[in-house]
């Protein structure tokens, strides 16, 4: 088998921070016209990999302490040049030109004060020499061939004009458009709704195509690994725990970690909880109409209606999956029902009383039936206090628990969730993210809720420990009946959840009914958009089945 | 821009009003202003002529409607001193108090951008501690120290410049430095601080992946963006400026200003003096405000380009 050199080597790569190592000798070879998915949770040490190729861990805090970066020159694929070792002025040629970085967050990575053309110009004034009409022209067709829709006014526009998938996009072209040899996308889709994603997974493949560029993918969603990459490296703690093509990897794992993983990958189809028959409702919500500004005489803005007529019940231990792309208004139902907004009209019915009208003093006693947990667990707990007071502070609050028995109410609750008795003890900071949403399923616990709204409860967490939560949640219901309102924007989750499913999208409910009827036979269009958007995991995926690599053209890839 | 524009022209006018009334009412409020600024040794004759003057003796509110048709026609009265209009008195005060006020503006800001800007890239070098241990010792040293220090150091030791007036621009340098001295001391620290945030952005390290120098990172995408916030606080303490420091350190150097105005005419008690001179002051410290809000949205697209 003839063998191509790889476009770049990296050969027993080793980054630390501080004193702390965070790879571990890591070696892989990416070559022309491959697409390299390196996979791992958080802490794994994929970021750090992706930011070492071009030594920009180096502002993060970061190092190189040992091991080669080899990137074969534009003139010669037989001779390289070794990046961990390349002088700062050599090595700034090569960052933009050769290989180029798209990032996840594409609301904070462009510059809010400079207009798209002005960003695009900069990179080819200075890889190209490029300025003037020269210039603005090849920013024209680099946001052309990322399918943006009337680049030439995109170029005087500024980033906060434009959408997450719109910038992404932008971010895409500025990174292409020098056409670069390889291209790094670090989680490129993860801030994006998932109909977003699917349109930037398959930009990103086709101008691979074209271009023929090696493209490393860092993600830790094995359901884009599936979509995208040729080959997978697993990563774990900062060792390399699996190498292989994405079809032995899924059909095959070789290693525990890697069948964990893929164990814990919610996957779309994978069996929702059976529906309960008939049960007692607990929340009902009528026509819930709730809007944003346009209140007062010197508001400046039109109000903005973010839920139209929604209707509802939920019941007695069931849980109900809220399904919808950012900006849906699914979150702002959430608010809604936890009286945090006041609805402009419709009913809250809880528990047999109407709670859409009671003001602050008469709501108290209504407000211990329903508990809220939120996305950010990092952001929800008060890192002053205790645990002991912060998982008892509602209870306490509600004169459920006197002052003096907070400490034996923690002890419960931290066991209730699977936590450490001597936790109490403990501050917030000391306890990872998984542990720490666990913390807030303890505290939304403490005044023993009928009704638990979780809101994207789960998606800021690695997918071993968003599983080990979403169990905790369906044990809870199990043995203490609670009703969960489950929020998110990721499908494949809410179906592992939810009894029923209801599918929100510009305000309004689409779709509601089992969650097997709307996964398998949905009737609304959008709902089956949505579900075509989906990254599937097909663990039954052959090398001559994969669509994308039937078309594509590429080098031959050591195996 | 223009709907902008617009709401901080009416900004404007709805504080300048403000202003003048509280001017009004704060002098009326601390008793009669013949009896608060004259004292004694008036004749009752004397007094009852004031009164009758400025028309103490009828209601409130006919007196503010003498006074804002007053304001709004440019007549503040005379001057008790120098029989002169007020008008007149202070506006050839006004300009010897801008050229000190734009020249302790450019020093500042050319100065503490420099200083903050370096703090921020060598935050974990000496050169970074060093700044930061300047710019709180500046902070501890009040103006009227530094005019002091300054003027015994290079006139009465060194003799190598003058203490007294406005001629030269060499008459320039002890009062811009005794102006800036705190201002560049708070702004170095403001620009560093916000220097270090945005150098931490997400889109620093974009810049830095399309191969763009150091130099360019750090002017072009770093203070782009700082300079926001830096000149939010520039307005700030600029308008503070006009309206405290220039009084401290016109009276020192004898700076014929707004400033050392406003002290003469406290001594004397030229009360209509006073109260243009305060008002003067005020619109001063509006027009600047409302400039850094230009400045402000010039910097920033997300303001110039938000839907009214």
């Amino acid at each position: 088998m003839l063998r191509n050199p790889p476009v770049l080597s990296v050969k027993n790569l080793h980054v630390a921070f501080g004193s702390v190592e965070a790879v571990h000798g890591l070696s892989f070879d990416i070559h022309r016209g491959e697409t390299l998915a390196l996979v791992g949770e958080s802490g794994s040490g994929k970021s750090a990999t992706a930011l070492s190729i071009l030594r920009l861990i180096e502002r993060e805090g970061g190092r190189i302490t040992e091991g080669s970066i080899r990137l074969a020159t534009s003139q010669d694929p037989d001779t390289t040049v070794d990046l961990a070792s390349l002088a700062p002025a050599a090595l700034r040629k090569i960052r933009g030109d050769r290989i180029a970085m798209v990032f996840q967050e594409p609301m904070t990575s462009l510059n809010p004060v400079m207009t798209i053309g002005a960003q695009l110009g900069e990179t080819l004034m200075l890889h190209r020499g490029l300025r003037g009409r020269a210039a603005r022209e090849a920013a024209r067709a680099a946001l052309a061939r990322v399918r943006i829709p009337e680049p030439e006014r995109r170029l005087d526009q500024y980033p906060h004009e434009l959408s997450g998938g719109l910038r992404q996009r932008v971010m895409i072209a500025m990174a292409l458009v020098c056409e670069p040899d390889v291209l790094i996308a670090d989680e490129p889709t993860t801030a994006l709704d998932v109909t977003t994603q699917a349109e930037i997974l398959e930009l990103i493949e086709g101008l691979q195509r074209k271009l023929g560029m090696a493209v490393l993918f860092i993600t830790h969603d094995l359901g884009v690994v599936s979509e995208i990459a040729d080959r997978v490296l697993v990563l774990k703690d900062g060792d390399l725990i699996e190498e292989g093509r994405k079809s032995d990897l899924f059909a095959a794992p070789q290693s525990d970690y890697a069948r964990e993983l893929l164990a814990a990958t919610p996957r779309l189809g994978d069996g929702a909880p059976a529906p309960l028959a008939d049960p007692e409702p607990v929340l009902q919500l009528r026509d819930i109409v709730t809007s944003y500004g346009g209140g007062g005489p010197f508001s400046r803005k039109a109000p903005v209606t973010a839920v139209r007529g929604v209707s509802l019940t939920l019941g007695r231990g069931e849980t109900l999956g809220l399904v919808g792309e950012s900006g849906c208004g699914k979150s702002s139902l959430a608010r809604t029902v936890m009286r945090l907004v006041d609805p402009v009209s419709g009913e809250v019915d809880l528990l047999g009383s109407q709670i859409e009208a009671l003001d602050h003093k008469a709501l108290k006693a209504h407000r211990a039936k329903i508990q809220m947990v939120f996305q950010d667990p990092y952001a929800a707990l008060n890192p002053r206090m205790m645990v002991r007071d912060l998982v008892t502070e509602p209870a306490y609050l509600h004169g459920m628990v006197p002052d003096g028995g907070r400490a034996a109410m923690a002890r419960d609750l931290l066991e209730r969730v699977s936590l450490p008795a001597d936790a109490e003890n403990r501050y917030a900071h000391q306890f990872s993210g998984g542990q720490r949403q666990r913390l807030c399923i303890a505290r939304a616990l403490s005044v023993s809720p009928q009704i638990i709204v979780a809101d994207e409860a789960v998606s800021a967490l690695d997918v071993s420990t968003a599983r080990r939560v979403t169990d905790l949640m369906a044990r809870i219901q199990r043995e203490e009946g609670v009703s969960f309102l489950f929020i998110s924007h990721d499908i494949a989750v809410v179906e592992r959840v939810s009894h029923r499913i209801a599918v929100m999208y510009e305000g309004e409910i689409v779709e509601l009914g089992e969650a097997a009827q709307v996964l398998h036979a949905p009737r609304h269009a959008y709902t089956r958009r949505l579900l075509a958007a989906v990254p599937r995991v097909n663990t039954n995926m052959t090398f001559a089945g994969d669509a994308s690599e039937a078309h594509a053209p590429r080098a031959h890839v050591p195996s | 821009m223009i709907a902008y524009l617009l709401r901080l022209a009416v900004k404007a006018v709805v504080t300048l009003f403000a202003i003048v009334t509280v001017t009004f009412v704060a002098t009326r409020l601390s008793g009669n202003p013949i009896d608060t600024f004259l004292g004694e040794g008036l004749t009752a004759e004397g007094r009852q002529a004031l009164i009758d003057y400025f028309e103490l003796d009828r209601s409130l509110w006919h007196q503010y409607i003498a006074y804002l048709r007053g304001v709004l026609s440019g007549e503040f009265g005379l001057s008790f001193v120098d029989r002169r209009p007020v008008t007149a008195v202070v506006l050839e005060r006004l300009w010897p108090s801008g050229q000190l006020l734009l020249a302790s503006v450019a020093l500042t800001v050319v100065v503490s951008v420099t200083l903050g800007v370096l703090a921020a890239v060598y935050r974990r070098s000496w050169i970074g501690s060093a700044v930061m241990v300047v710019a709180f010792a500046g902070y501890a040293v009040p103006s009227f120290i530094l005019a002091i220090v300054m003027v015994l150091t290079f006139s009465y030791w060194l003799n190598w410049l003058p203490v007294v007036g406005n001629d030269t621009w060499r008459h320039f340098i002890m009062p811009t430095i005794a102006m800036s001295g705190v201002l560049i001391a708070a702004l170095t620290r403001f620009t560093r601080n916000a220097m270090l945030d945005v150098l931490g952005q997400d889109f620093i390290r974009t810049a830095r992946a399309k191969g763009l120098g150091e130099l360019r990172v750090v002017l072009k995408h770093g203070l782009g963006n700082a300079s926001i916030t830096v000149i939010s606080v520039i307005g700030l303490q600029i308008a503070g400026l006009a309206a405290a420091g220039s009084v401290v350190v016109e009276s020192i150097f004898s700076w014929p200003g707004v400033g050392q105005m406003l002290v003469n005419a406290a001594i004397l008690r030229d009360y209509p003096v006073l109260q243009f001179g305060v008002i003067a002051v005020a619109v001063a410290v509006v027009a600047i405000n409302t400039l850094t809000d230009i400045a402000y949205a010039l910097a920033d697209p997300r303001i110039r380009l938000a839907r009214a």
